[in-house]
């Protein structure tokens, strides 16, 4: 019994050793600055000068920032436009490369590649491929006979640029965790639906869809946490531009915190970007109603 | 005999559209790849003929020598592989040993503590970005810095500064723990028995096996050290330390109408992602399959 005790005591003691290097780089690195940020929005911390203790002032000052806010609207204008379309373009890709015929797995490679470029490279290719004159897209809209518009410098299509930009980089890794949820539908329910006479479309209702919902759960959560924090495309692509119609709010906290150096009041925002994340992310939990949480 | 010849028809029909959808979509897919890859190897010439050259009448190389001597491209690159690098070696070996103590030890913490390193992974980057720059100024003994973190730079403008808040992310413990989860104990109270150490049980037992994952981990940390843009903009102003991502994003806002080099530059910015992921797809597609039907 007591060299039970002691193998166990042991086994602890290895443990934390094994455990110490990460939890020392988790503490530096997120616990401290996570309190830290807190503290710092509460301040006027500007790295120059001392920082003095402003009470609520910087989240009244947000209040009344309306680039701020046009911050907030075009993201969630971008989200709204991306995450449906995200999540409907990689399950009909994965449900139409989830047979497994010939050359299937050359497709699904071919679809993944996007996904592997950076948010800076792929953006430096849609701005070639977005020229007005010259670009791809609107060489190929012109043998249809269609005028391109100058994608990057309007304001109502500078968005919609980002949009396929991001489109384009990101539905092939869905389709890839779709994929796998798919693999995870029994056959046997198919089956007895077919016996039932269900055609193509009741079952995808029936059986496929509310059997991806954790899939889909996973996917959507991704997917809205990513589109609220977009930055890389936007600074890349259109710079915040036209009108900044494509500034985001991380956009904006970097610019706030890094170039103007008022951090105490960039921290305000940062918070109140996490708050809207952990609010959309909450009703994308309760919409689709996910039982079993993804970790 | 009538049916089943109708019945053919109508599969190898299906299966026809099949294919013209797949590649439809391929093409789609890929087109922005070859486009870029036309640009940069074009003479100036044909990049602006209009209607579209799908292929180059001239081949020319001018470009990439362009892309490398008008900015240090090969020591941003270089810069990238070292932090890319050290950012896969650090995450497999912090990770893997966490990943094993929270799979393998019995500890008291060990819930409560791996429970909170998974929900850091719900925290936006955006949060802790800047109280993150005010720890990496004051880190003691760092950059001309005293004990009380005082009159030096720290970590900041330095590689350690994007290297250790990565070192052993969260994702890297938990990632690496469900690995260490399906293989048995068995092995483990046998070496005990037999007198050997425990972090040789680790390191030549555990280790070895979990090769797979290992191969998967190292892609999804070189992707994302090779493809980081924000933070290393933050720590980093130095230009000789600049990586390849600043370095592009630059050279596109600097050189807005030199689309050959800067397609160029994209290009080789891509491809040691391409290389690894043709390498290793196997584990690669596996591996997303995996963190996102156990995750």
């Amino acid at each position: 019994m007591a060299s039970m005790r002691k193998v166990e005591r042991h086994e602890a003691r290895t443990a934390y050793v094994f455990i110490t290097p990460t939890v020392l780089l988790f503490t530096v690195f997120t616990v401290i600055p996570v309190v830290m940020a807190l503290y710092l929005s509460f301040t006027n911390y500007d790295v120059l000068s001392q920082n003095d203790w402003v009470g609520l002032d910087n989240y009244r000052r947000l209040m009344e920032d309306s680039l701020l806010w046009k911050t907030f609207k075009n993201v969630f204008f971008y989200s709204i436009i991306f995450v449906p379309l995200n999540i409907v373009i990689s399950l009909l890709l994965s449900m139409l490369l989830s047979r497994a015929w010939r050359g299937v797995k050359l497709f699904r490679t071919f679809y993944y590649l996007p996904t592997l470029t950076s948010a800076v490279a792929a953006a430096t290719v849609w701005i070639w491929l977005l020229h007005p004159e010259f670009g791809l897209v609107n060489g190929l809209l012109s043998y249809v006979g269609i005028t391109g518009p100058a994608w990057l410098s309007e304001t109502s299509t500078a968005m919609l640029s980002i949009v396929m930009l991001t489109l384009w980089q990101s539905v092939g890794s869905n389709m890839i965790i779709y994929l796998a949820g798919l693999q995870g539908v029994p056959d046997y329910l198919y089956e007895s639906a077919r016996l039932d006479g269900a055609n193509k479309w009741a079952s995808f209702r029936y059986i496929t869809w509310p059997q991806l919902r954790p899939t889909t759960f996973l996917v959507s959560t991704m997917a809205i946490i990513g589109a609220l924090q977009l930055f890389d495309q936007a600074f890349v692509l259109t710079q915040g531009g036209p009108a900044n119609v494509t500034k985001t709010p991380v956009y904006l906290i970097y610019q706030q915190g890094f170039n103007q150096l008022q951090m105490g009041y960039a921290s305000a925002q940062a918070f109140v970007l996490a708050v809207a994340i952990l609010i959309f992310s909450l009703i994308n939990m309760r919409v689709s109603k996910a039982e079993e949480s993804i970790i | 005999m009538g049916v089943t010849g109708g019945s053919a028809l109508k599969q190898g029909l299906y299966k026809l559209i099949f294919y013209i959808v797949c590649i439809l979509i391929a093409v789609v897919m890929f087109l922005p790849f070859y486009w870029s890859l036309l640009t940069s190897l074009k003479p100036d010439d044909e990049i602006f003929a209009m209607p579209i050259q799908w292929f180059p009448k001239h081949l020319t190389f001018e470009h990439y020598r362009k892309a490398f001597s008008t900015v240090p491209f090969a020591l941003f690159f270089w810069n990238s592989l070292v932090l890319a690098v050290s950012g896969v070696l650090a995450n497999l070996f912090f990770g893997s040993l966490s990943g094993y103590a929270f799979a393998k030890l019995r500890f008291r913490l060990n819930k409560p503590v791996f429970r909170v390193l998974l929900a850091a992974m719900m925290i936006p980057g955006i949060v802790t970005m800047i109280p993150t720059v005010y720890v990496m100024r004051h880190i003691p003994f760092a950059g001309g810095n005293d004990l009380f973190g005082g009159g030096g730079n720290g970590l900041m403008n330095s590689f350690w500064g994007i290297i250790l808040p990565g070192a052993s992310g969260s994702f890297a413990v938990f990632f690496m723990r469900q690995f260490f989860l399906t293989l048995p104990s068995d092995m483990l109270e046998m070496a005990r028995i037999e007198g050997c150490g425990e972090f040789k049980i680790f390191w030549r037992i555990y280790l070895p096996l979990t090769r797979p994952a290992l191969a998967t981990l190292s892609i999804f940390t070189f992707q994302a050290g090779w493809n980081s843009f924000l933070w290393p903009m933050i720590v980093l102003n130095d230009p000789d330390k600049a990586t390849i991502q600043m370095g592009l994003q630059a050279f596109s806002y600097n050189f807005q109408t030199d689309y050959g080099p800067m397609m160029a530059g994209a290009l080789v910015a891509i491809l040691p992602i391409l290389v690894l992921f043709l390498a290793l797809q196997r584990y690669f597609v596996q591996g997303i399959a995996f963190s996102g039907i156990k995750g």
